[in-house]
């Protein structure tokens, strides 16, 4: 069974609208994703109707939230496979859920002359909180390089662990590159030398068949909105015995079990790691969205999206005078690019008065260009919502802008 | 002609566009016609920081009006760059430090100088207002 992309389109309503009188070509997926009708709906619904404090109220609409709240978590787990649902946290984002392991895994298993090791294509969000931390501790960052094709050399992966690397922190897919990372042969190796791992799905788990108990990851990390969800949450899945070890990094009403002005005793997985009122409607927004995929059939979604890769692919490497960043042999459909000596910026400006959003600049990964040696790239990340119709719009838009520019 | 009335010129070449790719293909025209900075200007130093391109600015005294001379490497930028040098360029310090760049919102392009956009733009209106303080700062001193 295939797709019938006229009916998910109409899913969506942002897709219908027009940009200064041109039918819009949404382009900008890597950064965030569009929502289903089912997901707005949702939100509307909760707000209307079932909007209350959850695990606290002993009334009505409390229990119906709570029970909502939880159902997304159960929800959650059986969508990455994790073993047990209080090992899904509910964060503001992959960037609060990697914040908060640097963290409270920094607090615990770090000290001065320790070892966290990186990629050198990692978003700032798996750069910066691991610097933090090595700062805070004196400790050091190490990074695997990848090639003129954007492949990480995992041959130099095991040259840099030692009995001082506490961690290693790896993006499954880059945002920039669209590289998809062999993460699981990374796992296996950190593993072989006891070391835990921390896989950023931020790009990975709206494309990829994400099962964290085949990848053996100890962290898992994803964002809400770009999973086609409600911005502002995220999540965090840990390993139980992970999780139970780390003390919490944010203190607060529902993390706790009994508090006297002494002392605190903290409450129980997930909610250890869950202080305040939570995103509650976000999380259910987040359930919902994954409802929308599985109900529009994740492999149908996959296999359409490999199609568009594979159209997009081919055209945009025929264009004349294109440079691609980033042509792993496993990649997802994100191309970062350049027009000869087009500046970036100029392109996307053209292009986005020609209706078609794509993003500029260095995309949060300024050591990529600097391994390229370029200020920036124009990026086109597709989703399965976009057609070949929008990628044939999108060569339209470059032949137009080599025209003007060129 | 004064200030307000190079606005209102650049605001009447503008109304006759009705495509937004007309008025990106005039701004690239402008682009050509901006006077080269002094590659000794093209440094760090003169660079406008927080921008998605390049922006160099110089400013000098002349005369008691001061003489701005910029570039970037992003073409567009550089039209609008064009723009504001042409409006503020060779005006005594007090005009520029009390501007108001009515014709920015007027030709359609107030979304490039919303801090947003971070093209730098902002920072370039905002640079160019500061050499103009410094200056004026600088003559009264003198006067004294």
């Amino acid at each position: 069974m295939s797709l019938d992309i006229t009916k998910i389109r109409n899913d969506f309503p942002i897709l219908s609208q027009q940009v200064y009188g041109k039918p819009l070509v949404y382009f900008d997926n890597g950064a965030t994703t569009q929502k289903p009708r089912a997901v707005i709906d949702k939100i509307n619904e909760l707000h209307a109707s079932t909007n209350s404090s959850i695990h606290r109220g002993i009334h009505y609409l409390s229990e119906q939230a709570t029970e909502a709240y939880e159902a997304a978590r159960e929800n959650i787990r059986a969508f990455i496979n994790a073993r047990h649902a209080h090992e899904i946290i509910f964060t503001s984002g992959a960037t609060g859920s990697i914040n908060a392991v640097a963290f409270s895994f920094g607090e615990k298993y770090v000290k001065e002359g320790d070892e966290i090791v990186i990629t050198a294509m990692e978003h700032h969000a798996n750069i910066v909180p691991w610097q933090m931390l090595c700062e805070r501790k004196g400790a050091r960052l190490k990074v695997i390089p990848f090639n003129e094709n954007g492949e990480l050399k995992q041959e130099e992966l095991l040259p840099l662990l030692s009995d001082k690397t506490k961690l290693i922190a790896v993006t499954q897919v880059s945002n920039t590159l669209g590289t998809i990372n062999d993460v699981k042969s990374i796992i296996r190796i950190a593993h072989e030398n006891d070391i835990p791992v921390l896989v950023d799905g931020a790009q990975a788990i709206q494309h990829l068949n994400v099962d964290v108990q085949d990848l053996d990851c100890e962290f898992y990390v994803f964002s809400g909105h770009k999973i086609y969800g409600p911005t502002g949450i995220g999540v965090l899945y840990g390993k139980e015995k992970w999780l139970n070890e780390l003390p919490p990094y944010q203190g607060g009403g529902d993390m706790v079990d009994t508090v006297t002005l002494e002392k605190t005793t903290y409450n129980e997985l997930p909610l250890k790691f869950e202080a305040g009122t939570t995103n509650y409607i976000g999380a259910i927004g987040l359930g919902t969205a994954i409802d929308y995929l599985k109900e529009t059939g994740i492999s149908e979604i996959h296999e359409w999206e490999q199609k568009l890769f594979s159209y997009a692919n081919q055209k945009l490497s025929a264009v004349e005078g294109i440079r691609i960043f980033g042509t792993a042999k496993e990649k997802i459909a994100i191309f970062s690019f350049l027009l000869g000596n087009i500046h970036q910026y100029d392109a996307g400006m053209l292009l986005d008065k020609m209706g078609i959003a794509v993003r500029t600049g260095t995309h949060c990964t300024q050591p990529i260009m600097q391994q390229f040696g370029i200020s920036g790239t124009i990026r086109a990340s597709l989703a399965f919502y976009n057609t070949t119709e929008e990628v044939d719009r999108l060569l339209e838009a470059l032949a137009k802008v080599k025209e003007m520019l060129g | 002609m004064t200030l307000n009335e190079v606005q209102d010129t650049i605001i009447e070449e503008f109304e006759i566009f009705t495509d937004w790719m007309d008025k990106y293909n005039y701004l690239i025209e402008l682009s050509k016609d901006l006077p080269a900075i002094d590659p000794k200007f093209k440094t760090n130093e003169y660079l406008i920081s927080g921008c998605q391109s390049k922006v160099w600015l110089h400013a000098g005294m002349e005369n008691g009006k001061i003489r701005f001379t910029a570039d970037s490497d992003a073409i567009i930028t550089k039209g609008i760059i064009a723009l504001l040098i042409r409006v503020l360029d060779n005006r005594p310090p007090e005009e520029i430090m009390n501007v108001d760049l009515y014709f920015i919102d007027r030709i359609g392009l107030k979304q490039n100088l919303s801090p947003t956009r971070s093209n730098g733009l902002l920072s370039m209106v905002k640079q160019m207002k500061l050499y103009a303080l410094a200056y004026n700062a600088k003559n009264k001193k003198e006067q004294i």
